[in-house]
């Protein structure tokens, strides 16, 4: 059974809204990081069912790139949401808005 | 040789150069060195002013003038065609003032090394003195009014930095020192103006102020007879005076270079492409390329009408004025009636430069400057009529004057008021050759004279310091007072006061001698310098009234025989208050003989002041003339003043004037013979009912000070009173500064601060600032610090971007 293209793309689409509602919905700092992930993996779908369709290998190449900038930047954001943790008491992002005008 | 008139740059040049050094160095080079540069500076200048008489002696007396290389074209103007340039005149009067200029003044500088010793400004003296020299050269060198003029304000600026040089004296003596520096400042600007004007008129009438150009001939009458003795040849054998460089040889060719009118016939010869034209008078040149005097002579022969600005006037009213306007400097600087109450307070300054500022040097100047211009004194009789009147009553006032003075110095500068008062007259009387004879003469007997009477003050002081030193305190040191001699330790005691000392003769032999040899010399006693002046400027004035039958003669030579007795009289009277009978007080017993370095200078000048003389000795006199040579100085000096001439000697007036003297001498002795009279502090005159009057209208200087004081000092500080307190202060300041300007001002500036600067620039300024404060609060709002807003910002602008970017696409699709 061949699935469609378009299958994947749908799915891609779905999980990459559902990631970002997670962000901007979520307040729990791990929550949203976890939505982060959901929307790279959402695109690196995306990528591999376009490089299947056409027959190119060359998305499939960019995946694994995406895969380990965002373990890099998992490493980075755990340690930051840690620092948060050490300094709030908190990983309630919404408490994290020092930065209003 | 032909070369030596160049350094007459030079002359001034170094003690400038040594000025200069003792002005901004002198503080730190100490006093051995600083009086070593002055007076070597001023020792170079005398061997220059030698060479320069040595070249006048080579070449046959004619002037060269000289245009130094720097100051080519000194002031030029193009628009008014205004060229003043700095040229130098080297001729046998410029030649005389140099030489006693120069050399007096080596003398004074040395005599002042230990005169000045242990003075705070010990430098600053010697700098004043440099500049002083550097001046007066530049006033007698100048071949322009206007370079003499320069000289002219240079040393009457030095005169007054001398005058006021103890200005910081203890017990108001520094005030009246200063006082006296201001006296002299403001009578000498009143004579300046004349100088100015004299100069201004000349310029317009001329359209020059220039002597002579350096192609002319000053003497024409000398230089005709000249040239037709040469051409006899061998019937120049009387004529010694004439004998080098007879002629005027002109080589062509160096005319317009200043350096023609040399009369060397050797000179000519080397000039063998060009044929030396000889001229004898000037007529070859145009008029309006002679100097001032050769164009007046043209301008009177033509009868001319001049027009300066909207006033015509014949030529002969225009040069009345301009002389009688340079009279009125005259009378400023050579301290003749109406203006000479500075001279007597000049005192007030260092003696040694008393003796060279104001009785050797400068207040001859005007005597200089009246001779330089004998053209047009001779051409102006109404003018020379004033200088004769002038002369001869300043010298009889000065003279009475000075009858009742117990300040030593202050008879001394009578005396010079007076002896001017001789040569001014004589210039007057149309006698130009005897005043600068008698100028010559005074300069050294007076110079000597004031030196003399230094070197009895500074005793005086040492032996004041010396009686002081023994009576207060054994514990005292009286080595430590000998020094410092000019120090604040004034008291009541006056070192200059006649009456004060006696019987000096026997404590300063020397000083002594050398006084009695002035004063003979300035009395008129033979065969002493002055005699023979004195009595060629009587003789001379003999002619011109019995002889010429000119009133100015008769009356000239009347007051000048009583002022001559007036002075035989006051300089006997101070021979005897100060050298003969006892000394008046322990400071008069205790005085000391001067060091040498202040001896020598008197001795010198006390050999000019007895052979000075008679390098004018008339002819036929005990057969002098056959040692001397007579009238070699006049001789000479007809090259450089045209109208000179020489003068007849007679024995009668000089025997009569020799008796006048030596008869009020004799008179003067028996009178102040008395001691005990002087040692009450009386003057002898003053105790006989006949003469008391006279001597106590002499002892107030005839109350020509204090009318000065009552008709102009008094009004003058009335009016400056009213200006400063009713004009200046009340008005200028309460009514116009505090009621006009300043209320006015703040009214203006209350009008204009509330509704322009509050209102439309504050409200400008600060409505822009409410402005941004406003914007920027609104920009804040969207910094909500939510990180959900930010990644929804994030996310729309990700679409909106994606929207942008496939619109197109499909669009076309």
């Amino acid at each position: 059974m061949v699935v469609q293209t378009e299958s994947f793309v749908m799915l891609s689409i779905v999980l990459f809204v559902l990631g970002a509602m997670g962000v901007l919905l979520r307040r729990n700092a791990i929550l949203v990081f976890m939505s982060v992930e959901l929307m790279l993996n959402a695109a690196n779908l995306a990528l591999v069912a376009f490089a299947r369709h056409w027959g190119n290998e060359t998305g499939s190449l960019f995946v694994f790139f995406v895969i380990t900038v965002a373990a890099a930047e998992v490493a980075v954001g755990l340690a930051l949401i840690v620092a948060i943790f050490r300094s709030k008491r908190s990983i309630n992002i919404d408490e994290l808005h020092e930065m209003k005008g | 040789m032909e070369y030596y008139p160049q350094l007459v740059s030079l002359i001034i040049l170094i003690p400038s150069i040594g000025a200069f050094i003792n002005l901004f160095w002198g503080a730190r080079i100490g006093e051995k060195w600083v009086g070593t540069v002055a007076t070597v500076a001023s020792a170079l200048s005398f061997v220059i002013a030698v060479l320069l008489y040595v070249y006048l002696e080579g070449s046959g007396y004619e002037a060269v003038v000289i245009n130094p290389p720097i100051f080519d074209g000194w002031i030029q103007i193009p628009a008014g065609e205004v060229v003043i340039p700095w040229q130098q005149r080297v001729d046998t009067l410029s030649s005389t003032m140099m030489l006693i200029i120069t050399g007096i003044g080596t003398l004074i500088h040395v005599y002042s090394m230990s005169y000045m010793h242990g003075d705070a400004r010990y430098h600053r003296y010697f700098a004043y003195l440099n500049m002083f020299l550097a001046f007066m050269l530049v006033l007698v060198t100048g071949n322009n009014f206007v370079m003499m003029f320069v000289g002219w304000e240079g040393v009457g600026l030095c005169s007054f930095l001398l005058i006021g040089f103890w200005f910081d004296k203890a017990h108001g003596a520094g005030w009246r020192n200063s006082m006296a520096a201001r006296k002299a400042m403001l009578l000498n600007r009143i004579g300046d103006f004349g100088v100015v004007m004299s100069v201004l008129i000349m310029f317009w009438t001329f359209g020059t102020t220039d002597y002579f150009r350096p192609a002319e001939i000053v003497n024409v009458h000398l230089a005709e007879e000249n040239a037709g003795v040469h051409s006899e040849d061998g019937a120049a054998a009387g004529e010694e005076a004439h004998k080098p460089g007879d002629g005027i040889i002109l080589a062509q060719e160096g005319e317009g270079e200043g350096e023609a009118a040399e009369g060397e016939e050797a000179h000519g010869d080397d000039h063998s492409s060009a044929p030396a034209v000889v001229y004898t008078n000037n007529d070859h040149i145009p008029t309006e390329q002679l100097g001032v005097f050769g164009q007046a002579e043209r301008f009177l022969d033509e009868g001319r009408d001049i027009t300066i600005g909207p006033i015509t006037m014949p030529f002969t009213t225009w040069l009345t004025i301009m002389t009688l306007f340079l009279v009125l400097g005259v009378a400023g600087k050579s301290a003749q009636i109406p203006l000479f109450t500075w001279l007597p307070d000049a005192m007030a300054g260092p003696t040694p430069a008393s003796a060279l500022i104001h009785a050797a040097t400068m207040v001859t100047a005007g005597v200089y400057i009246m001779v330089r211009s004998n053209v047009l004194f001779y051409y102006a009789p109404l003018t020379s009529f004033i200088v004769a009147m002038i002369g001869a009553l300043t010298a009889l006032v000065a003279g009475f004057i000075a009858l009742g003075q117990w300040d030593i110095k202050r008879v001394l500068a009578y005396s010079t008021v007076s002896q001017l008062g001789f040569m001014v007259a004589s210039v007057g009387i149309g006698a130009y050759a005897p005043a600068i004879f008698h100028l010559v003469t005074h300069a050294f007997f007076k110079a000597l004279l004031f030196l003399g009477s230094g070197s009895v003050i500074h005793a005086m002081e040492h032996g004041h310091h010396h009686v002081h030193a023994h009576k207060h305190g054994q514990d005292d040191e009286h080595g430590e007072h000998h020094d410092d001699h000019h120090d604040e330790h004034e008291e009541a005691f006056d070192p200059q006061d006649m009456r004060n000392m006696g019987g000096l003769r026997r404590r300063m032999p020397i000083t002594f001698i050398t006084y009695l040899i002035a004063t003979l010399a300035l009395a008129g006693i033979f065969p002493f310098a002055g005699f023979w002046s004195k009595d060629e400027i009587l003789a001379d004035s003999w002619v011109a009234g019995f002889e010429n039958n000119n009133l100015a003669g008769y009356i000239v030579f009347a007051i000048l025989l009583i002022a001559a007795a007036f002075t035989a009289f006051y300089m006997w009277r101070q021979i005897v208050l100060v050298f003969f009978g006892r000394p008046r007080t322990e400071a008069a017993e205790h005085a000391p003989e001067s060091a040498r370095m202040m001896t020598i200078p008197l001795v010198i000048l006390a050999f000019f002041s007895v052979f000075v003389g008679f390098m004018n000795t008339p002819s036929y006199v005990l057969g002098l003339d056959n040692i001397f040579g007579a009238h070699l100085f006049t001789d000479r000096l007809e090259y450089s003043v045209s109208k000179a001439h020489v003068g007849e000697f007679n024995l009668l007036i000089a025997l009569g004037a020799t008796a006048l003297a030596l008869g009020a001498m004799f008179l003067a002795h028996n009178i102040y013979r008395r001691a005990s009279i002087i040692e009450a502090r009386r003057d002898p005159l003053e105790l006989l009912p006949s003469t008391a009057p006279f001597w106590s209208i002499a002892n107030a200087r005839m109350y020509w000070d204090a009318f000065y004081e009552r008709v102009f000092g008094r009004p003058f500080t009335r009016i400056a009173h009213f200006l400063s307190e009713v004009v200046d202060w009340r008005f200028l300041h309460d009514y116009v500064h505090d009621s006009v300007i300043w209320k006015g001002f703040n009214a203006a500036a209350q009008g204009l601060s509330k509704p322009v600067d509050l209102g439309v620039i504050d409200g400008a300024v600060n409505g822009v600032g409410r402005l941004f404060r406003w914007l920027s609060g609104q920009m804040r709002q969207i910094q909500t610090g939510y990180v959900r807003t930010y990644a929804l910002s994030l996310l729309v602008g990700v679409v909106l971007v994606i929207l942008v970017i496939l619109l197109p696409l499909l669009q076309r699709g």
